[in-house]
């Protein structure tokens, strides 16, 4: 088989995925006004971006928001992948497949039906209804990475605590939990992710109270351009990209 | 012998899992279905008495229309990453393990990066005096800019840049597992490459296909945002329905309705991927 028809495809697809990121990397450092023109160097989108203060506290709000609800779900999730693995119980698999259901659902059905829910329990909307919703989306993901660290695991090791004596919490905490530590760090990194970037439940579930990042550039971008947008979504980039690098760096050392 | 005993620990982590999916999972899904067979109410979004009026609804040819077309952008686009996805995979697996590496790294650094300003950013490229029509002409191959930015195709377009890598992953796992030797047998015993492709590779690769497929064709109905930055008012998505009856028209039941239909052509394709799997015989194998 031809060598470098393959290769010239895989290349064309990624120069057409990196294409639009790389133009608004580009175009966040134009000082036209316009936006669709090469007007020279400048950084003040960047500027008006920091001076921007219902943006600046978008940011933070979404920023506090993504580190809980990936230290929730890391923690529910991490203990959930442990029961999975280790105990036998009554609903395994309905609990496994309601997990699966999670992950695969349209994100706009755990959406609708978690605004139902808050409602009717008569639950604020802000901070809390949005915690407990991107702890939800997390979970499935947090689960499947900490499970594939562990159907890899030395069974013989747990086994070996149990006979020492140590009993199942204290065997979970000096043997389990360091040898899960880098898939740990890699869903809490996962889960905070995919929490910075959630527009579609978002949208249903926050309230006035309590402004996050999407759902700012959700109302900016709707109409027309606005070259703030570039700055932020260059900023976001960087950060997912230090963000993923880590993760990707714990994972492979940790292989060693 | 196993020795019985307590186990507080078990008992805890089991309960605090349980109870979070059974409260924001279960119930809340539950209310979905009790919402779509209840009345609209002005004052509390839903009252009694019960009946199927919004089911009847969604016949209405002025939304059966947009579920139509919502559909039919979904397939197209699920069709797109299909055949861009599918040798894509497949040339992905044939390299060597550190390139592999390097390009899944590339190809989820997109995923890691807000779907938002992704959106916006083809807005840029895609807009009446954005930078395909200024280079268009420039070039001198077209006069008059073309008007891409709010059309079907910008929606497409936008659903498949997004959704792209959810068809690749699965699909690279499966040809990641497809095993050489059977290719070289079926070419030892007399088939052509067309042949081998087609008795050999599409039905090793189908659940793969299938995954790929259930992961594309979902989000493609329900990802308002993008219809939303890039279709205009004419091109909406089911995901624009339900959130317009849920946020905006206050018709609750309407919108539960609406969001059912997602979630049975959901059971429908988690069933096909299931069947899939079973007729190989590795559903049990793998993990």
């Amino acid at each position: 088989m031809n060598r470098w028809l393959p290769r010239a495809y895989l290349s064309i697809v990624y120069a057409l995925l990196y294409l639009p990121i790389l133009v608004l990397v580009v175009f966040s450092f134009n000082s036209s006004r316009t936006g669709y023109r090469w007007g020279g160097l400048s950084l003040q989108w960047y500027e008006s971006l920091f001076n921007n203060h219902a943006m600046v506290q978008a940011m933070w709000n979404s920023l506090w928001l993504a580190l809980a609800a990936a230290t929730v779900s890391t923690l529910i999730g991490a203990l959930t992948a442990l029961a999975l693995h280790r105990y036998r119980f009554r609903g395994k698999r309905v609990l496994n497949g309601m997990l699966f259901v999670v992950m695969m659902s349209p994100e706009i059905v755990l959406a609708i039906s978690l605004l139902a829910l808050f409602l009717l329990i008569g639950l604020q909307l802000g901070f809390v209804s949005l915690l407990l919703a991107h702890v939800t989306f997390c979970l499935p993901f947090v689960v499947i990475t900490v499970m594939a660290r562990l159907s890899g695991f030395d069974e013989r090791l747990p086994e070996a605590a149990r006979d020492l004596g140590a009993s199942d919490f204290t065997m979970t905490r000096t043997v389990l939990i360091p040898v899960i530590m880098p898939a740990l760090l890699a869903g809490w990194l996962l889960g905070f992710t995919l929490s910075l970037d959630d527009v579609v439940v978002s949208t249903f579930v926050s309230g006035p109270s309590y402004e996050i990042l999407p759902l700012r550039i959700y109302s900016m971008v709707r109409v027309g351009l606005k070259p703030e947008v570039n700055a932020l979504g260059t900023l976001l980039l960087v950060f997912s990209l230090v963000m993923l690098m880590l993760s990707q760096w714990i994972l492979t050392r940790s292989k060693r | 012998m196993l020795k019985v005993r307590q186990q507080p620990f078990k008992t805890a982590v089991l309960a605090l899992v349980w109870g979070w999916l059974l409260v924001l999972v279960l119930a809340p899904n539950l209310l979905v279905v009790g919402t779509s067979v209840l009345t609209r109410d002005a004052g509390s979004f839903i009252a009694l008495p019960v009946n199927l009026d919004s089911y009847r609804r969604l016949l209405d040819p002025l939304y059966l229309d947009v579920f139509l077309h919502s559909l039919y952008m979904a397939s197209v686009t699920t069709l797109c990453c299909l055949l861009i996805g599918y040798p894509f995979a497949w040339a992905l697996s044939r390299l060597t393990k550190p390139r592999q590496t390097l390009l899944i790294f590339l190809l989820i650094v997109p995923f890691w990066t807000n779907s938002l300003v992704r959106t916006y950013a083809l807005k840029l490229l895609l807009a009446t005096n954005g930078l395909i029509n200024n280079a268009l002409i420039g070039l001198g191959l077209i006069d008059e800019p073309l008007q891409m930015l709010y059309t079907e195709g910008a929606v497409i377009v936008g659903l498949v840049y997004l959704l792209l890598p959810f068809m690749i992953l699965p699909l690279y796992s499966v040809f990641e597992d497809l095993r050489r030797e059977l290719l070289m047998a079926s070419h030892d015993l007399g088939a052509g490459k067309l042949p081998t492709f087609i008795h050999v590779v599409v039905p090793l690769t189908l659940p793969g296909v299938i995954a790929g497929v259930m992961l594309v064709l979902l989000p493609a109905m329900g990802l308002f945002f993008v219809a939303d930055i890039l279709g205009g008012s004419r091109n909406l998505l089911v995901g624009n329905v339900i959130k317009n009856q849920f946020l905006d028209a206050r018709d609750w039941p309407f919108g539960a309705a609406a969001s059912i239909l997602l979630t049975v052509a959901m059971a429908v394709l988690l069933l096909a991927h299931k069947l899939s799997e079973r007729r190989l015989g590795n559903g049990e194998s793998k993990p």
